[in-house]
C-alpha cells in the first residue's frame, strides 16, 4: 500500500516532538479508545491486519492531522458499522443526545 | 490532534469515544469492567520496568545474554514477559563499534510485554520519516551524538517481529546488583536513541 502512512524517508516533517515524563494518557476518552482495543477484537473477528488497513485507507489529511488514538477510534467506526454492530446512524443519534444532554 | 474550545462538537473524539462505549455496553458487546482491567494493565502494570529486568540480566548472566540475542522471545520469556505485540522478540546489541535504534516506519509497533505502550514521538511522523534516512541527526536530536566510527543500525519492526536494543553496560558498574543495574536502564535506551545511564537519577 502506498499510502501516506509509508512515510519512511520522507521530507518536511521537521523535528521531533518529545515530552519528558509522558503519562500513558494524555485524555480519559484515549484509555477507553485503548481498551476498545482487546474489548471490540473478541466479537467483531477482524485482524489486526484489517485494523492497520483501515488506518491506511483514513485519506492522507486526516492521517497526519489525527492523534494516534483517533487513528484507532476511526477504525472502530468503520469496521462496527459495516459489520452492522454499531451503525453510523446510531453514533450519529447517539452522539446528538450526548451534546444535547440527554444522555 | 483535534483540539476544541468552548463547546463540544460532533468530531471531538471525547464524545465519539462516549457514545461508542455506550452503545457497545447498551448492546452487551462490551464489559466495562473488563475494559478498566486493560487500562490498568497498560496504565500501571506494563512497562519499560520489565524491558530494564531483562536487560540488566543480560548485563550480569553471561549465559542468559547468549540465549536472549539467540532467542529473544525465550528468553524474555524467562522473566515472566510475554504475550501481546511480543510474540516474535528479537534482541539487537550495542557494542563500542555498532549502535541500534528501532522504528515503525509504517505505524506504531512496539514491544508491548517489555515497554508498554510506545511515547507519541515514536509514533509520529517526523521520528518514522527521519530515523531511517538520517539517524545520525535524529540521535543528536535526542542528545546523542555517536562518532563516525560508531556503525547505526536502524531496525524497521515488520508487523510480526519486535526489536529491543540491548544497550551498553555503562563503565563503572561493576559493584552494582542486578536489581541497581536495572535502573540505569531508560525506555529510550532500549529504543536505541539514547544509552544506558551511568548512575540512576529521580
Amino acid at each position: 500500500m502506498n499510502g501516506i502512512h509509508d512515510l519512511g524517508g520522507m521530507h518536511g516533517f521537521g523535528l521531533i516532538k518529545s515530552e519528558k515524563n509522558e503519562p500513558v494518557f494524555h485524555a480519559d476518552w484515549e484509555r477507553r479508545v485503548m481498551a476498545l482495543f482487546p474489548a471490540t477484537f473478541l466479537f467483531a473477528g477482524y485482524t489486526v491486519d484489517e485494523f492497520r488497513h483501515c488506518i491506511e485507507n483514513m485519506g492522507a489529511a486526516g492521517y497526519l492531522e489525527s492523534s494516534y488514538y483517533e487513528h484507532w477510534l476511526h477504525v472502530y467506526e468503520e469496521i462496527l458499522d459495516k459489520r452492522g454492530f454499531v451503525t453510523r446512524a446510531e453514533m450519529d443519534k447517539r452522539i446528538a443526545e450526548i451534546l444535547n444532554g440527554e444522555k | 490532534m483535534a483540539q476544541h474550545h468552548g463547546n463540544p462538537r460532533e468530531s471531538d473524539p471525547a464524545i465519539r469515544t462516549e457514545a461508542l462505549e455506550s452503545l457497545l455496553v447498551e448492546k452487551g458487546l462490551v464489559d466495562r469492567s473488563a475494559m478498566d482491567a486493560v487500562v490498568d494493565l497498560f496504565e500501571n502494570k506494563i512497562g519499560p520496568r520489565n524491558g530494564a529486568r531483562v536487560i540488566a540480566r543480560a548485563w550480569v548472566d553471561p549465559a542468559f545474554k547468549s540465549r536472549l540475542l539467540t532467542d529473544g522471545t525465550d528468553a524474555i520469556k524467562e522473566l515472566g514477559f510475554s504475550g501481546l505485540q511480543g510474540e516474535d522478540m528479537v534482541v539487537v546489541e550495542n557494542t563500542p563499534s555498532v549502535h541500534n535504534v528501532i522504528v515503525c516506519t509504517l505505524c506504531s509497533c512496539y514491544p508491548w510485554p517489555t515497554l508498554g505502550l510506545p511515547p507519541v514521538w515514536y509514533k509520529s511522523a517526523p521520528y518514522r520519516a527521519r530515523v531511517v534516512s538520517e539517524p545520525r541527526s535524529v540521535l543528536k536530536e535526542f542528545g546523542l551524538e555517536l562518532p563516525e566510527s560508531v556503525e547505526v543500525r536502524v531496525w524497521d519492526t515488520t508487523a510480526e517481529l519486535r526489536y529491543l536494543v540491548l544497550p551498553e553496560r555503562p563503565e563503572g558498574t561493576e559493584l552494582m546488583s542486578e536489581e541497581q543495574l536495572a535502573l540505569l536502564v531508560t525506555r529510550d535506551s532500549m529504543i536505541g536513541v539514547s544509552k544506558a545511564l551511568s548512575s540512576p537519577t529521580k
